[in-house]
Formats: C-alpha cells, structure tokens, sequence
C-alpha cells in the first residue's frame, strides 16, 4: 500500500482549478497502487477545503501560515518532500503551472527520484504509465516510470476532473522548514487585468496578418466579448507588437483551450505545435492556401479587417440573448 | 565573476520531427540542430554579466554526445571564454542522471552563477536546472525574465499566470532563463574564428538510466482539417452558427 500526494495550488487564497485536475489523476493512482490520496495545500489560513474529498482526497494536509500565503519556492518543496518521505509514499503530482514547473524538479531532486513532467496523462498499469507530449507537441512519449517514489507534473487542461466520494478529512500539518534560500518578495500585478493564455478556455491568437501592433485592438475586443486571452504568433512578439508571455507555440506556450481563434496567422510548424491540443479551431486568413486551414476545424477566407468587427458583434448579440 | 552556462543540442523549432526506426526516438537525419532556443538567453545573460563585472568567466557546459561540441562552440562564438564536454551517447528520458552529472561537475568549480534555459525545446522538461540547484544547495529561481544583481545579492522576476513574482537571493545561485531576459547576440564572423583556439575539455559522463523508460515515442493524432465555411464577411454568420450548434463551444 503506497499513496500519493496531490500538491494542490491555490492563488491569492483561491484554489485553482488544476488541483482538481491534480486530485483527479492522484486518485486513479492510488486506486491502483491501494493506497490513499493525501492533498497537501499550503498557503495563508483560511483556504477553502470543503469538497475535496469530492475530486478523491482521503485526506487534505493544510499547512496555513501567513509567511507562506504565496509560492515560496525552497519552503514549498520541503514541506512537499517532508510529506513525500514521512510516509510510504508511489507519487507526488503537481500542476504544471508556472509554480509548478518550479517546484516538481525540486521535490524529485530532495528525493532523488524520477521526474516526468507536464503530462497529458497519468495512470496506472503495474507502475505509472505516463504520455507526454515533446518536441512542442510534434511527438508523443509514452513513458513507464519503473521506480517509486517519483514526481509528476500535469498539464493544465488536459485532464477532466472526476467527482468522487473520499472523505476529504482536514489535518494541520506542520510548515517547520527552516529558512528558505531565496524568497518572494512581492508579486506585481500583471500590466493588464488579461487573462493568462495558458489559462484560458478561449484564446484569440493574432499573427502578421494584423499588419500593426495597433490593430490587435480586434482581438482584445473578440477576447473580451468571450471572456478569453489574446495570443501571439512568434513572428509579432519578435517584432515587439506584444508581449512574449502571450507567445503561443514551440518556443511560447503550448495551449489547450476550449477555442482557439487563429486571426492573420498562416501557420508555422512551430506555431501548429503549440495549438495541437485546442479542442476547436477556427483560422481567418485571406490566402486560402495557408497551412492553418489543414488544421482548423472551421475557417474563413477573407480580410480579417472585415471579418473580425462582424464576427465580434455577432458573438456579443448572442451573449446578450 | 565566474560564470557557468548549461545549453544543450536540440532539433530547430522549425524541423520536421520524424520519428526512428525503434519507435522510440527521432530520426535525427537531415534534422538542422541549434543551440537550445532558451539557453541562448542564458549564455546571453551570463556574458552581459561578466562585461558588467569588467571581469570574470563564462564557461559553457553541456552533456551529450560529440555532436554537442558544435553546440557549445556556438556559445564560444557568442563570446564564452571556455567549454565543457559531459560526453554521453546515451541521454535519459529522467532528467535526474543528467542534473547528477551537472552537479558533479559544477561543484567545485567556484562559480558565482549558473545560469540555464528555462526549458529545453526537445523533451520540454523544465527539470535539470531547478534540480541541480536543488543537488547543490544553492538558491534557485527559474524563468526569469528581468535580472539585477547588485554586490552579491540577485533580484530576479519570473512571470506567473496573473502577475510576477519578485524573488530576491544571495550568489552564488542557480538561474534558469525565460525569452524576454535580454536579446541574444549573434555570433559574428570574428567570434566564430576565436571560439576555434578556446579551450573545450571532452570528460566522459557516466549517465544512469533513471527511472523512467521510454515505452513508445509516435506522431499525435492528426487533426483533420475542417471546412471553410465562406469567404469574407458574409461568411460570418455561418461560423457563429456553426461554432454554437456544431462545435458546441460558444
């Protein structure tokens, strides 16, 4: 009987939506290794933890401390470790947040175990058999980690979350970790209230066609009707139009959203990479020759100058229906 | 102030990825490889440094096969004083033997900093960086992508979803780099001609396997292309419909 711990991740005092996903896999896991699923949250008290045994929590380990309200790399990672060593321990999940792809190499280096990150899939099969999307999602490894215990980071998105019925019981634990070797000292709020596109269930992705950084004026206006993030092809972050947080593809950020807009983007093997995974994808481009009508499930030829402003307003009518 | 940069060989973002015989690696022939994308920030980063010091050390290190020396001679056209070859045929999937042999290596060589990519392009691990500072003790802050450093103590900035986080720390320190940090510069001709005399050791790295074995490496699934459902703005009402009645997404 081994278990497996969930790091679950919470912003601002808010439980992000990845820890159930983070749930969901961690309990399949258990289930096959027999043992329990052990949540971990650490963060400021007075963390809403009722429901998590809905998402298959046997029991959630709150460390709430004030000093640890946000991600504080070194203190993080050893209570996570303390958590992984004082118990028979087949797996440590985490997100593959942006906190998370910090803090899963720390935890599998404190316990000098196997690392498979950002994953698409987690389950078990005599051992954790785990698929991996690589090369910017032009290949795909399956993988089988042959030693326990190991750390698995799970892409956002990628994973529907499952009800279940576990107890869910809340335990304190203890957050005496020493002093942390580098620390948080402030967290800036972003420039724009926008939503992150790696988070976001709708992204409007702007590339060349747009002619000028001014022009993405269109996007924002689609994304806000929708309540998504605007992108960026490689091409216009180089170009300095936008920011390169907002960069999507091999060398940006690979994205899996409900909805994918790609407006004036033609379509670079690099950019297809990181949009594979969006459930739909639409492509407006006025070359109806352009490699993103091979991938887009619908699309318009046309001058995107024209389409979006209508396409925009349509959107809205509906909305307000 | 001495300074190490950990880069890495991998396949050109723009290459086709064609999957080997063994259906468990790629087939790297005719693949154009580059200096990993991010560590190009890194090495970027470790040279604005040393010219701000007025004096140091950037030494360039890699483990791979001795197809890597091209890569870390890359670095030394940039304007790294010296290389370091971990020479391995064989690259784990786990990036643990790989931040091993890393941590061996740069334990006793008195760096100020050790500065990474933030992710390596080919597997997209995000592991070897954070893990040797890990191995090592040392502070670590990852994707960064503003930097001061300031007497002996590092102020860095990593962008998470919704904001930044401001994360101060004392040298020596671990760093991994995110595109933004700085623009990189090319190698010129002059820089390619100098990086053939600096020195590049060649030390043999003896690699574990850890733990995580590579059951099948294959293509994602296709996606199909759909339809066009018109041209120009007339066209927009069908896609609306469609994308509310067909695609259920809106």
């Amino acid at each position: 009987m081994a278990n497996v711990i969930a790091v679950l991740e919470q912003r601002g005092g808010t439980l992000k939506r990845v820890s159930h996903e983070v749930l969901t896999v961690a309990r399949g896991l258990a289930d096959g290794f027999g043992g329990e699923v052990h949540a971990l949250l650490v963060g400021a008290p007075g963390i809403e933890t009722d429901g998590l045994g809905g998402f298959g929590a046997d029991k959630v380990f709150v460390v709430a401390d004030d000093a640890l309200a946000n991600y504080q790399a070194d203190q993080y990672a050893a209570v996570a470790a303390g958590q992984a060593g004082a118990a028979d321990c087949a797996a440590v999940i985490v997100g593959a947040t942006a906190m998370g792809k910090d803090l899963a190499p720390r935890i599998a280096a404190k316990l000098a175990c196997p690392l498979a990150t950002d994953v698409t899939s987690a389950t078990y099969d005599g051992g954790i058999v785990a698929v991996r999307p690589v090369y910017g999602g032009k290949a795909v490894y399956t993988l089988k980690i042959t030693s326990t215990p190991c750390v698995v980071s799970i892409r956002p998105n990628a994973i529907a979350p499952k009800q279940s019925d576990k107890a869910g019981v809340v335990e304190a634990a203890s957050a005496d970790v020493g002093a942390p070797r580098a620390q948080t000292v402030e967290i800036k709020a972003p420039e724009s209230e926008a939503l992150d596109v790696a988070e976001a269930s709708v992204v409007v992705g702007g590339g060349r066609g747009l002619k000028e950084a001014e022009h993405f004026k269109l996007l924002e206006d689609l994304a806000g009707a929708l309540g998504g993030a605007v992108g960026a092809s490689r091409a216009v972050v180089d170009a300095g139009w936008r920011p390169h947080a907002e960069q999507v593809g091999q060398t940006g950020k690979v994205v899996s959203p409900n909805l994918y807009f790609a407006v004036g983007i033609s379509g670079a093997i690099q950019h297809l990479a990181g949009i594979r995974t969006a459930k739909t994808i639409v492509a407006i481009n006025k070359d109806p020759d352009a490699p993103i009508f091979k991938v887009a499930d619908y699309g318009i030829v046309g001058d995107l100058f024209e389409v979006m402003p209508k396409l925009t307003e349509e959107i809205k009518k509906i909305r307000e229906a | 102030m001495k300074i190490a940069v950990c880069v890495k060989r991998v396949p050109d973002s723009e290459a086709r990825i064609k999957i080997g015989a063994d259906a468990k690696s790629i087939d790297e022939s005719g693949v154009k490889f580059v200096l990993n994308p991010y560590d190009e920030y890194a090495v970027e980063e470790a040279l604005k440094l040393k010219e701000a010091a007025g004096s140091g050390e950037v030494i360039a290190i890699s483990v791979g096969s001795d197809s890597s020396l091209e890569t870390i001679r890359t670095a030394l056209a940039m304007g790294a004083d010296g290389g370091v070859l971990l020479k391995s045929d064989a690259m784990p999937i786990d990036p643990l033997p790989v931040a091993q042999a890393l941590a061996a290596e740069l334990k006793d060589g008195a760096y100020d900093l050790i500065v990474f990519g933030k992710v390596a392009i080919d597997d997209y691990s995000h592991g070897v960086g954070v893990m040797v500072a890990e191995l090592l003790g040392l502070p670590c802050v990852s994707a960064i992508a503003a930097l001061e450093i300031v007497e002996g103590k590092g102020k860095a900035e990593r962008e998470v979803e919704g904001g930044v986080e401001v994360v101060e720390f004392s040298l020596p320190a671990v760093l991994t780099a995110e595109k933004g940090l700085n623009d990189p510069r090319y190698p010129a001709l002059r820089g390619i001609m100098m990086a053939k005399k600096k020195p590049l050791e060649v030390k043999d790295a003896d690699l574990g396997a850890g733990g995580i074995e590579v059951v099948g490496l294959a293509y994602p699934p296709e996606r199909q292309a759909g339809r066009i459902v018109g041209e120009g703005v007339d066209a927009v009402p069908a896609l609306v419909d469609a994308l509310r009645n067909e695609a259920k997404v809106l």
